[in-house]
């Protein structure tokens, strides 16, 4: 059975359609990158897999749990959906650790000596133990990123939805976060994945989804996909790399 | 030709001063308990709750605290209560007080980043505890400088009290001139209190401006 289902789904803003009609299956441990021009509904998609935005039509299942829009179902939903954004969107208000606990002691409602074990798991899988004091605004935006993704794995989520994660990063900090990425995928984490690091999708994921214009144009294994483009418009997205 | 000696001025000042302290912390701490609540009307989910605190707003803001001060005193007079001066003045400015800060406060929680919404929300936390968590603990500390800005507006706000009659630093002010006949020294006078308790107020909204800026850089 598939992890995550989407099922015809439609999304517009006012008369922008931005979504129109999309269908993918995830499967558990699957490694998805979508790459397609800017404005194509990449982030869109990630948006509402995550119920960050409502969809006009179709469906969307997470474990076999439809995404309603009500508060109950979102929040059940999220629990089992981590998000890492562009931007970090790391809590400049609390330290490191705090940012990783904070979410497990409200939500979860789990103890706080707990929470700070599995906090300090977390870092450390990132690499960042030692910076569990810190405040994020001391750290590089690699770091931040990586703190970034400690803090929604703390939440044990099934799977996760990156939004260009490296887009921010100055290019010699590319490399710490996808390491981080890479290690996750070989653990088996399922991973959806907005990206334009075409050389990490070639090498990491199981399937590469080409969007154009609000549609899933082509998707395939990565080598098919790469080497061997069946439409005009993903020839010339991979041309004008 | 006097029989008032400057002391008698400055310390018949000083006395009605002393009012002026009292109805700007009435004004300002009533009017950031009613401002607190309206904020959470504003921001919060239900629609008449925030349209209420909307319209509030703009009624206060939008009419001259003087025109409210009148409304206060002679407006209830006609329904027959009987409202003393001060009680007029406090009503009028912890009202008016409400709506500014409430003003302020909206903007800092509004100046909280749209990805901390994001990342609370996807990290499953619900409105209140993004609130509880996230938001307000930011939102409060870029509201401190112009909250204790705003305080200054209070002190002076109150001076127009002394138009219903209310007996503060400005209608002292009147009152002793009157009897001495020496506006320059007794306004003089005035100004100089006003001035020693809204300067360290201002002074100190700049640091703390300054000192939380440089806090949110790098602790
Ligand atoms: N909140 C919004 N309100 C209105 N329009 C929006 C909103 N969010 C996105 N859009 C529009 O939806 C379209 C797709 O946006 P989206 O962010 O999904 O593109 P993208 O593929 O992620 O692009 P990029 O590569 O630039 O990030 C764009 O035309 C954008 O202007
Ligand atoms: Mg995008």
């Amino acid at each position: 059975m598939s992890l995550i289902e989407i099922t015809e789904v439609r999304k517009a803003f006012g008369d922008n359609e931005v979504l129109k009609g999309i269908n993918l299956d995830v499967q558990p441990g699957e490694v998805i990158a979508i790459i397609g021009k800017s404005g194509s509904g990449k982030s869109t998609l990630l948006r509402c897999i995550n119920g960050l935005e409502t969809i006009n039509a179709g469906s969307i299942a997470v474990a076999g749990a439809q995404l309603l829009p009500d508060e109950l179902h979102l929040r059940a939903l999220r629990l089992k959906v981590g998000m890492i954004f562009q931007q970090f969107n790391l809590f400049p208000h609390l330290t490191v650790g705090g940012n990783v606990m904070v979410s497990q002691t409200v939500v979860k409602k789990t103890g706080k000596a707990e929470a700070e074990t599995m906090a300090r798991k977390m870092l450390d899988r990132v690499g960042l133990g030692h910076k569990f004091d810190a405040y994020p605004d001391e750290l590089s935006g690699g770091q931040q990123q990586r703190v970034a993704i400690a803090r929604a794995l703390a939440m044990e989520p099934i799977a996760l939805l990156c939004d260009e994660i490296t887009s921010a990063l100055d290019p010699e900090l590319v490399q710490e976060v996808l390491a981080v990425v890479r290690e996750l995928a070989a653990e088996g984490m399922t991973l959806i994945m907005v990206t334009h690091e075409m050389k990490f999708a070639r090498d990491v994921c199981s399937r590469v989804v080409f969007m154009h214009q609000g549609r899933v144009h082509e998707i395939g294994p990565p080598e098919e996909v790469f080497s061997n483009p069946q439409t005009a418009e993903l020839k010339q997205f991979l041309g004008m790399l | 030709m006097s029989d008032f000696s400057t002391w008698d001025i400055l310390r018949n000042l000083l006395l009605a001063a002393r009012w002026t302290v009292v109805l700007s912390l009435v004004s300002f701490i009533g009017g950031g308990l009613l401002g607190t609540l309206l904020l959470f009307m504003r921001i919060g989910k239900v629609s008449a709750a925030r349209a209420f605190a909307r319209y509030y707003v703009e009624l206060f803001q939008g009419t001259p605290l003087l025109m409210q001060l009148f409304l206060a005193f002679f407006g209830l007079g006609l329904f027959g209560v009987d409202v003393p001066a001060w009680l007029a003045a406090g009503l009028a400015l912890v009202c008016w007080s409400a709506a500014f800060l409430m003003e302020i406060w909206r903007g800092c929680v509004d100046a909280v980043a749209k990805g901390q919404w994001e990342a609370s929300a996807s990290l499953g936390m619900g409105y209140l505890q993004q609130m509880r968590h996230i938001i307000l603990p930011q939102a409060i500390r870029i509201a401190v400088p112009p909250t204790v800005g705003f305080s200054v507006q209070v002190v002076k706000g109150t001076a127009l009290t002394s138009i219903i009659g209310f007996v503060e630093l400005s209608k002292a002010g009147t009152i002793v001139t009157n009897a001495t006949f020496q506006p320059f020294t007794v306004y003089g006078f005035v100004a100089l209190i006003y001035f020693a308790l809204c300067w360290p107020l201002s002074k100190s909204a700049q640091v703390l401006e300054r000192k939380l800026n440089v806090a949110h850089r790098n602790h």
